[in-house]
């Protein structure tokens, strides 16, 4: 039989773009897994997924309750859009959830990129959604090593097997 | 699976280069299951691969971050110890299963 050479991934660069709890979480938890593969590592974080690495924001991250038709009530039951925006059902819920992730031994965002970075991972905040949303260099967490601008961040795709992943 | 002779031990490997039998594990086997991969395991190393044989007999699912908070050594530590696989090459070298965590 005839063996094929494997070409494992050397080099992911991960962009996240939205700001809710599933979204910054899907991001850390591939960057955090790349890492730990030994795969070089960086995130780009843009638009409303700043709030991913934004000190006074990062780790209180929400879910949306409202429109979001995969919620579910504990059981399993299809969660009641009219209940979905009662003032606090959103707080409740996405603090429910983040409990749950810890008890899986999912770090709070500030932790985790504490983590990505341990690893050699590297943060990157996107330029023009920095200058958009007004926000300074210190208003993210110690971990973000520069603003960049997505040109900067391409010419980081600089290897063979190297791939960009949108979440 | 594959069958070796490890410092006098009959041991049996997995595809990944896992022990299929943990039990058989002695710090021999696990010096030269990181000699293989360039790595020369000293106290540090042994005091993360005797935690992980512990929590793992102990039926705890395995984390970087489980490590990171043991006290024996960092995150950061953990990564210099076992370079490009913290938790797959000192699960390796401990002699028990392929991690199965995402974190």
């Amino acid at each position: 039989m005839e063996k094929t050479e494997k070409k494992p991934l050397e080099k992911v660069l991960i962009i996240c773009a939205k700001g809710a709890l599933e979204d910054v979480y899907a991001s850390l938890v591939m960057a955090n897994g790349a890492v730990m593969e030994g795969i070089e590592t960086k995130m780009f974080f843009t638009f409303f997924g700043l709030d991913g690495i934004t000190k006074a924001r990062m780790d209180h991250l929400h879910t949306a309750t409202v429109g979001n038709p995969s919620l579910r009530m504990p059981g399993g039951a299809p969660f009641p859009t009219m209940l979905a925006g009662l003032p606090g059902v959103e707080s409740g819920v996405s603090s429910m959830m983040r409990k749950q992730m810890d008890g899986l031994d999912m770090p709070p965002p500030s932790e985790f990129l504490e983590m990505i970075t341990a690893g050699g991972g590297e943060i990157f905040a996107c330029k023009l959604a920095v200058e958009m949303f007004k926000m300074r260099k210190e208003d993210f967490h110690d971990e973000v090593k520069d603003i960049i601008t997505i040109g900067q961040f391409y010419e980081m795709a600089d290897g063979d097997r190297t791939q960009i992943i949108f979440t | 699976m594959e069958k070796k002779n490890i410092a006098g031990v009959e041991i049996t490997l997995t595809e990944d280069g896992y022990m299929a039998e943990s039990s058989k594990w002695n710090k021999d086997i696990a010096a030269a299951l990181a000699k293989d991969d360039g790595i020369d395991l000293g106290d540090q190393h042994y005091a993360v691969l005797d935690y992980l044989r512990k929590e793992h007999e102990a039926g705890a699912s395995l984390t970087i971050r489980k490590v990171g908070k043991s006290g024996i050594v960092d995150i950061k530590g953990l990564y210099k110890l076992f370079p490009g696989g913290p938790l797959k090459l000192s699960s390796k070298y401990a002699g028990i299963p392929k991690p199965t965590s995402c974190v």
